[in-house]
């Protein structure tokens, strides 16, 4: 199964973006093979829409899984398209949340917010 | 009682704008405007257009206004060129099918023309409403933004569209602050009022909209308004500026309390009608004689 987590830097080390639109990196995770990548976003310097832009590249990437701590209504409603299953992050660091979604103990994002649409950029 | 002049009869547009809600724009638009012998108001304050509560006019017309957003049809192969090209992020192409989010599109229509299978057209989809009525010697024109909407610019830009004014005055009453929305009400104008108030925030605010209009290259001027006999910082403002005083507004029971009954002071009271002839007159010769330099 393939993972995906908005991430701060390219490192394992590194820990999890508050935003998932525009977030620096995703790391793909495959839960099978332990193997992980780190992948650039796209969608971080758009000027609007960043969230849709973001779950595109989530969607093209085979993504089954997207572990977030926040999601906005628009990213949601392409990855629901493509049923993506979005878990919410416990905390900030990317092992625990990998050990976490494991052992099954993650649950479904369901708090998914309006978007922040027009703040400070009209 | 002040001879009315033969200015007003020029065909000029006066934008009147703030740097915040609750300085005055619309009370002095409205109270301007029924003070003319015959005058436009027009309502730019989409997203809570209230002038109409004080003229209440009669004979109202009304006017839906749409945009464009974008669908495809059976011939999209998904090429994803739009998709790559729309700088809003407003489609997507998930699962063989291409998704259109009408909130974030900006109805440029840069996708309907890039297409090269012309698999994608356009369909309307209604904002709002533009209300045209009259209200004694003022015509009356609100623009009402639906809730959600995402940009009332293009109800302004239909506002604005129609010269209804012929040879007479016209006030736009601007919705608050210094956003395109209000760069898009007073493109046209000719002469810009800004509304203000006595105090350090009304400083900072005034601050933003004189910003605007020098970009613009607006002749203006400044209406305090609740002036209290004290030091007031946006007079200070406007003199280190060099930015002409239009008028001053007391801080006046009678005036608010007329005013949040949805009354036209000019109508209900022969001291505010004196009061707003009086700064219509100086504003006209402000008018004349900054839009003469320029022209």
């Amino acid at each position: 199964m393939k993972i995906a987590i908005p991430v701060v830097d390219k490192s394992m080390e590194s820990t999890i973006c508050i935003s998932f639109g525009r977030t620096p990196y995703f790391l793909i995770y495959e839960t099978e093979s332990k193997e992980s990548l780190f992948l650039e976003n796209s969608a971080a310097e758009s000027q609007g829409g960043a969230g849709i832009k973001a779950a595109q590249v989530i969607v093209d990437n085979n993504i089954d899984c997207l572990l977030t701590p926040r999601c906005g209504q628009n990213s949601a409603e392409v990855m629901n398209c493509a049923n993506v299953i979005i878990y919410k992050t416990v905390n900030d660091s990317i092992k625990e949340n990998i050990d976490a979604f494991h052992d099954g103990k993650l649950s479904l994002l369901e708090d998914i917010h309006a978007g922040l649409h027009g703040h400070g950029v009209n | 009682m002040l001879v009315y002049m033969d200015m007003e009869s020029t065909n000029m547009k006066i934008a009147v704008l703030g740097g915040k809600g609750g300085t005055g724009k619309t009370m002095v638009s409205v109270n301007l405007a029924a003070t003319a012998k015959k005058a436009v108001y027009i309502d730019c304050d989409v997203e809570e257009p209230n002038g109409h509560l004080f003229f209440k006019p009669k004979g109202i017309e009304s006017e839906k206004i749409s945009i464009k957003i974008p669908f495809a049809n059976d011939r999209c192969n998904g090429c994803r060129k739009c998709v790559e090209f729309c700088k809003f992020n407003a489609l997507a192409y998930i699962g063989n099918k291409l998704i259109v989010f009408d909130d974030v599109c900006h109805s440029c229509g840069g996708c309907v023309l890039l297409c090269p299978e012309n698999a994608l057209s356009e369909r309307n989809k209604v904002i709002g409403e533009i209300q045209n009525g009259s209200s004694e010697n003022v015509t009356v024109s609100s623009g009402i933004m639906n809730t959600g909407e995402a940009s009332g610019i293009p109800i302004i830009k239909k506002l604005l569209e129609h010269d209804k004014s012929g040879d007479c005055l016209t006030f736009i009453d601007c919705p608050p602050g210094s956003a395109c929305i209000v760069m898009q009400c007073i493109k046209e104008a000719d002469y810009c009022i800004l509304v203000t108030e006595p105090t350090l925030f009304g400083v900072h605010n005034l601050n933003m909209v004189y910003d605007l209009v020098r970009l613009f290259h607006k002749p203006h001027g400044v209406i305090i308004n609740k002036c209290l006999e004290e030091e007031d910082p946006a007079e200070m403002f406007c003199m280190e500026n060099d930015m002409k005083i239009i008028g001053k507004i007391p801080y006046d029971n009678e005036l608010g309390t007329l005013n949040s009954n949805a009354l036209i002071s000019v109508r209900e009271s022969s001291k505010y009608r004196y009061k707003f002839s009086w700064l219509l007159q100086t504003l006209m010769e402000e008018v004349e004689c900054e839009t003469a330099i320029n022209s």
